[in-house]
């Protein structure tokens, strides 16, 4: 990941911003971070503030037609032929694969093709984009990471994420014992059949414990909202943050 | 009854040009390189993989197996030593049999007027008729002339196989000895160990209902 | 949220597994165990790669024929002497499968492990009709001794302990002595089969695979009681699922290294049974008859959908289920039905219908653990999704899944189209999310966020939205 490739795409001079909606709603922090990780490389970001949901919600709850609606609703407020940059792999996921999925029988599925095909994820964007290069100016901290299943499976954008922290020089990486399996969020599913999810987050949680990291970092705040929300449960301090904020604090 | 399930069955299967959006496509399967290793690594990956599944593995001539094999029958007490007269090996394993060895109980008549011997017998001595370097196993055909029970029922299973014809796969196997050609067996068998069971909190432990100990002589 | 029947069972059941530390303690380690010998045999992802596209190239051509391929197999086997039964139902099969005992005088049967069995009750049948079925695979007779049903496809007794099993033995086998020694186990239970395998009148199986091409049954075990119920017995009956078939002989190779691999992390299992023939009249063992009964079951209809076609790739290694983090705490007793976990979330509402088993597809996370690992690439999130839709669509449905709509109801439906509404119609956002970020540390906890805040603190609600911090920051808005 470090090597010397070619980049994916030529560096284009501006870049859509898909927010997302639970970073717009709970974690705008995060999005604004990663908005500045992609200034301070001199692309110029642009945000419609017309943009909402990718869809996945409907999506995935048995939902099809309304999360068309949604979708399309996308397609018009990124119009333009830019990249567009989302900070989740999920969202990322749902734009780039799952849109041609939805729309396989839809008569503008060579629109949405061409849409989903300008989709980059934040640490994918940064690393095999812009390559960028970073310089840790923190104190020395241990984290550890946990992967969003559609960062690591649909994605598989992973590799990039930690690339960048491996970057930061005093920023020790400890890896959780499972690391591959879900936190039980599952949109939807978390609040379907909240037991479950609830047993899985409490497991999830126990782990990161385990080792012993002083923050645990992700690409998905939906994983986030679930983690962090049984941190604060069980009232264990280990703050859980989207990688975006965590890299921006320590590079500035 | 049953001619009408068949019938409605296959009219359902059929009635359907596919409903649901797509085609059901058939992707091409990939070209896999199979392994290609020189006899000796054949038996000596063999070896290793039989091993690894607790199976006891001697490597010997063909002129000196069977003194090898009375040796080691020697040094155990068994009730007796199952075969076919007809296998392959038959006349001359009882030309070399000898008094103070497990008696030779050949496999004669239908399981029906030996039931009870057959699942008394200590050991039982078959053929291979080839085996997979790849996964480690042994080919048996059971026949006539060797039943599928001499593999089956005793506690010691001793199976005498020629290094020629160990294969690198079991595709291989299959189209070396042109088993579409002959008219398979009514019960082909793959063997790659005494047998086994990890039912109970996944240890593995060997010797459950088949045989608990496999003896492999490969003739080279 | 109104809650569908079959929604309150898995509830309850799940809230019971949950519940039970021993159960997730006893399941966690025996699937972290597999997973990792499964990891360790096809330790080179490529080739890997290279032979489940194989397995998965195999498998749809096989169901891309199938119906000709049913009847070439049907040929072959009678050919063959092997005596082929059809059967729609389960009811059907197992009226079969009576009227081959009756005529055989069977009232003492060996079974080997049969999950199409289960699919059947065979066994309950069975007894009621006087007859004994014993199962003879390990982990089945320790559970036919409780009185259960599989947990797990292959490893049907994974749920329990050994201290569970020792106490088990101890109270049902006649002189049985206590012990927690696992060979001691195996021992005893040997000794109690062995017997059983003399006298018994009759053998059942399941069929791994079915080649059409030269009419040969294939039975994947490593105990040697798979050998012994298809060999020692005068008659042998062997049940399969109609989605069995392979086309070719040569098909069998990749798929057989798929299945052992993916089940158990195994190169090969002990043995691999491949079943032509009844015994030959020059032959001395063996039975004398060999039948074979295919099961429909509900398979032909997902047969006619090319989306839901997939769900017949299985080859029923169970690896769905060893990485599932959902069956991983729960086991397979929880979902309610014989085929547990990923493939039974997508198996089980196709065959018996959304209304009976419906919100076993809403089981998942989507988290692609199972898609990952099978073995003939089956697309079990796509399918899941579909099993969703389904559930909601009213009226024709667009795959015709059994029970469609069942799960539909107004204040759902509305709730979406709001949804939808507001995510479509920026102005009503923009007020939305300044309410949510006024308001939100003082919603009041019902509905979902009821369900949410049970085990976690409510979501952050900011007081800004990024909308709003993007536009104050002066970031185009591309107008």
């Amino acid at each position: 990941m470090t090597d010397a490739s070619p980049p994916l795409i030529p560096r284009p001079s501006k870049v859509y911003y898909f927010g997302t909606c639970v970073i717009d709603a709970c974690f705008p922090q995060a999005g604004l971070a990663g908005i500045e990780l992609l200034q301070r490389e001199g692309i110029q970001v642009i945000f419609p503030q017309a943009q909402s949901c990718c869809g996945q919600p409907a999506y995935n709850s048995g939902f099809p037609d309304e999360a068309r609606r949604v979708a399309r609703h996308q397609l018009k407020a990124f119009a333009k032929d830019y990249p567009i940059v989302v900070p989740s792999g999920s969202c990322a996921g749902m734009l780039k694969h799952q849109y041609p999925h939805l729309f396989a029988h839809e008569p503008d599925i060579e629109e949405v093709c061409r849409f989903s095909s300008r989709i980059y994820e934040l640490s994918e964007f940064m690393v095999k984009v812009l390559q960028v290069r970073l310089e840790d100016r923190g104190e020395p901290v241990k984290v550890t990471w946990h992967s969003s299943c559609h960062a690591l499976r649909e994605m598989a954008i992973v590799p990039y994420a930690k690339t960048l922290l491996r970057q930061l020089e005093r920023v020790e990486l400890v890896e959780l014992q499972n690391e591959q399996e879900c936190c039980g969020f599952g949109g939807t599913f978390s609040v379907k059949q909240p037991a479950i999810s609830a047993a899985m987050a409490h497991d999830k949680v126990n782990d990161i414990m385990q080792t012993g990291a002083a923050r645990v970092l992700s690409t998905d705040c939906g994983c986030l909202l679930n983690i962090a929300g049984t941190l604060g449960y069980r009232q264990l301090n280990v703050p859980a943050q989207h990688f975006a904020e965590f890299i921006l604090e320590r590079t500035q | 009854m049953t001619a009408n399930a068949r019938a409605n069955i296959l009219s359902r299967l059929r009635a359907t040009t596919i409903q649901g959006q797509g085609p059901f496509i058939v992707p091409d399967a990939p070209i896999i390189a199979g392994l290609e290793l020189s006899l000796e690594e054949r038996i000596g990956r063999l070896q290793r993989m039989l091993e690894t599944m607790h199976a006891e593995v001697r490597v010997v001539s063909a002129g000196g197996w069977l003194e090898e094999l009375k040796a080691m029958l020697r040094a155990r007490t068994l009730n007796g030593l199952l075969y076919g007269p007809a296998a392959p090996f038959g006349p001359a394993l009882e030309g070399a049999w000898e008094e103070d060895l497990p008696p030779l109980v050949p496999y004669i008549e239908p399981v029906e007027q030996c039931r009870e011997r057959l699942f008394n017998i200590d050991a039982g001595i078959t053929s291979a008729r080839g085996a997979i370097a790849e996964t480690g196993a042994l080919i048996l055909w059971p026949s006539a002339a060797e039943p599928r029970l001499i593999s089956l029922t005793p506690g010691l299973h001793i199976a005498v196989l020629d290094a020629g014809m160990i294969f690198n796969t079991f595709a291989e196997a299959i189209d070396q000895q042109h088993w579409l050609r002959h008219r398979m067996p009514a019960n082909a068998l793959l063997i790659s160990g005494p047998s086994k069971t990890a039912d109970i909190e996944l240890t593995l432990t060997f010797g459950v209902h088949g045989p608990k100990e496999l003896v492999v002589f490969i003739l080279s | 949220m109104t809650k569908t029947a079959d929604a309150v069972i898995f509830e309850r059941n799940a809230a019971k597994a949950l519940d039970d530390g021993q159960l997730r303690r006893n399941l966690r380690s025996a699937m972290t165990t597999l997973s990792q010998r499964r990891r360790t045999l096809f330790a080179d992802t490529e080739a890997f790669e290279q032979l489940r596209a194989q397995g998965e190239s195999i498998r749809r051509r096989a169901l891309s024929q199938l119906p000709a391929l049913l009847e070439q197999l049907e040929g072959r086997c009678t050919a063959n002497g092997i005596q082929v039964h059809w059967a729609e139902t389960a009811a059907e099969a197992n009226a079969i499968c009576l009227d081959i005992l009756r005529r055989h005088n069977a009232r003492r049967v060996i079974k080997g492990k049969s999950m199409v069995s289960e699919e059947m009750h065979l066994n309950h049948f069975l007894e009621e009709q006087g007859i004994e079925a014993l199962e003879t695979d390990l982990g089945e007779y320790i559970i036919q001794l409780d009185g259960e049903t599989p947990s797990h496809i292959i490893v049907p007794a994974i749920h329990k302990n050994k201290d569970q099993i020792a106490r088990l033995f101890h109270e049902r086998i006649p002189d049985a002595p206590y012990t927690e020694v696992v060979e001691e186990l195996n021992a005893i239970a040997r000794q109690e089969l062995r017997e059983k395998f003399r006298a018994g009148e009759a053998g059942i199986s399941g069929v791994n695979f079915a080649v059409a091409e030269t009419g040969t049954l294939c039975l994947v075990e490593n105990e040697g009681n798979g050998r012994m119920c298809t060999t020692a017995p005068p008659v042998h009956i062997a049940l399969m699922g109609l989605e069995k078939v392979v086309e070719k002989l040569r098909d069998v190779p990749p798929l057989l290294r798929l299945l052992t691999g993916s089940a158990t992390g195994q190169p090969i299992t002990t043995y691999f049974n491949m079943i032509t023939s009844p015994r030959r009249l020059d032959e001395l063992d063996g039975p004398q008859e060999v039948h074979l009964v295919i099961l429909d079951n509900g398979r032909s209809s997902i047969y006619g959908d090319a989306e839901r076609r997939a769900t017949l790739q299985c080859i029923r290694c169970g690896a769905c289920l060893n990485h599932c983090p959902i069956y991983t705490r729960l086991g397979g007793h929880a979902y309610g039905h014989v085929y547990p976990g990923p493939i039974g979330s997508i198996l089980t509402p196709q065959l018996e219908g959304l209304d009976e088993a419906g919100v076993m597809a809403s089981a998942s996370t989507f988290c692609g653990a199972c898609e990952e690992v099978c073995p003939v690439k089956i697309p079990f999130t796509e399918i899941l999704r579909m099993l969703r839709n389904e559930a909601y669509a009213q009226g024709e449905s667009e795959h015709d899944v059994k029970g469609h709509g069942y799960r539909y109801t107004t204040v759902e439906g509305l709730s979406w189209k709001s949804w939808a509404l507001y995510n479509t119609r920026p102005g009503l956002a923009r007020i939305g999310s300044q309410i949510l970020g006024k308001l939100g540390q003082h919603l009041p906890m019902i509905g979902p966020l009821k369900e949410w805040t049970r085990t976690r603190t409510p979501p952050p609600f900011a007081p800004k939205s990024l909308h709003q911090l993007a536009q104050e920051r002066g970031l185009d808005n591309d107008r």
